[in-house]
Formats: C-alpha cells, structure tokens, sequence
C-alpha cells in the first residue's frame, strides 16, 4: 500500500470528506512527526510504536573494496519500535 | 500540547490535523487513529506499507531460535513470530540530520519514487 493507496482506502471508508482533504490530513500528520524528529524528539503512539532518533558517532570507516580509511560524520538515525498491540496483532492474537 | 517537551502523542498529532482542515478536534482525534488503524491493518494482513518521502513498513517473518534468560542462563524456545521493520527514506533521514544539526529542515520531497 502507498500513500495514494492509502488515502483512497481512507477516502472510500469517510465518503463525507474531500479526498484532497483527506490527503492533506495523512501529510499534515508524517509532516508532524518528521518535524517533531527534526528537533529530537520522540513521538509515542499509543497502541501502533514509537518514533525516535538515534545518534550514531563520527567513526573511522574503511571502504571495503579498496581498505582505504574514511571519516565518517555523526549521524542521526529515526527508529522505530513497534507497539504492544500492533505487535500481538500482527501475530494474530486480539487486542 | 504535551506535558513532556521530550515526546509528542496522538494528541499533537489531531492538533495538526485540526489546524489543518475544517475537522472538529474530535473528529481530528477520531482520524489519527483511523489513520493508524487502516496502516495497521494492511501491515496485518502482509502488504507492505510505503509513505513516500517517510519510509516504509512491513512485516517480516522469523523462524522459531533458541534463545537463553540472560539471569538463569536458562534454554528458553523463542517461538517462530511476526515482526515489524520500518526503513526510513533518505528524504526522512536527511530532514532529520539536518535539523539534528541546527540547520533549516529542508522541505519534504514530491517525489514518489522516494518511500
């Protein structure tokens, strides 16, 4: 499913709403959480996971073909741990 | 909104949705997690979930393993699941380090191709 899947599933199921409204709405909300990860934090959603950022340290790296080092910058990874009850649905145990 | 500066919840997130369209608050609330729910259920039922310029989810299988109470040292079966992997997209990881680093957080990409 993408994201245009998605707001025509959305679409289908909330009839009185504009489509074009309905995707403003999916944006609004990953515009959301990208910022809210843009500024470190974190974003809990009860029931579905949460959102965080990781920071990796600058590290001697080694190019694997030719051995050669190279810096590698910090950088700050978004992760993802998925919530209780999506978890047990996935394994087919109700919520 | 929150209390903790740290976290944001389902609450910001109607707070955007309200702002946004002509919704109430209640029924913005109500379409967060109409949102959530219908991810949800795709991801239950095995399709991949793929929001471009965010990222992607999707289910992956694992096989039954042994694994071990890390106090007992105790052999314990760690039965065959389901697990959830989400990959960012570049356009997410690159808006974050940026904004990470003090810099203006670029502006999400239009771009399809990008999940």
């Amino acid at each position: 499913m993408t994201k245009s899947e998605l707001i025509l599933r959305l679409s289908e199921k909330n009839p009185h709403l504009f489509q074009r409204d309905i995707e403003r709405i999916v944006n609004a909300i990953f515009e959301s959480i990208t910022l809210a990860l843009a500024r470190g934090q974190r974003v809990e959603l009860r029931g579905f996971g949460a959102f965080s950022v990781k920071k990796r340290d600058a590290r001697t790296g080694r190019n694997p073909r030719t051995g050669e080092a190279v810096e590698v910058a910090e950088k700050f990874i978004p992760f993802f741990k998925t919530g209780k009850q999506l978890r047990d649905r996935l394994n087919g145990e109700e919520q | 909104m929150t209390t903790d500066p740290t976290t944001i919840t389902r609450a910001d997130l109607s707070e955007a949705v309200y702002a946004e369209v002509g919704l109430s608050r209640h029924e913005s609330a109500q379409f967060v997690d109409v949102i959530l729910d219908e991810i949800s259920k795709a991801l239950v039922a095995g399709e991949q979930v793929k929001l471009s310029s965010f990222g992607s989810f999707s289910a992956r299988h694992k096989k039954q393993r042994v694994g071990r109470n890390p106090k007992t040292g105790e052999e314990v079966p760690i039965l065959p699941r389901r697990v959830l992997m989400f990959r960012a997209s570049h356009t997410l990881k690159e808006r974050i380090s940026a904004g990470m680093k003090g810099l203006p957080v670029p502006p999400a990409s239009t771009t399809e191709d990008d999940e």
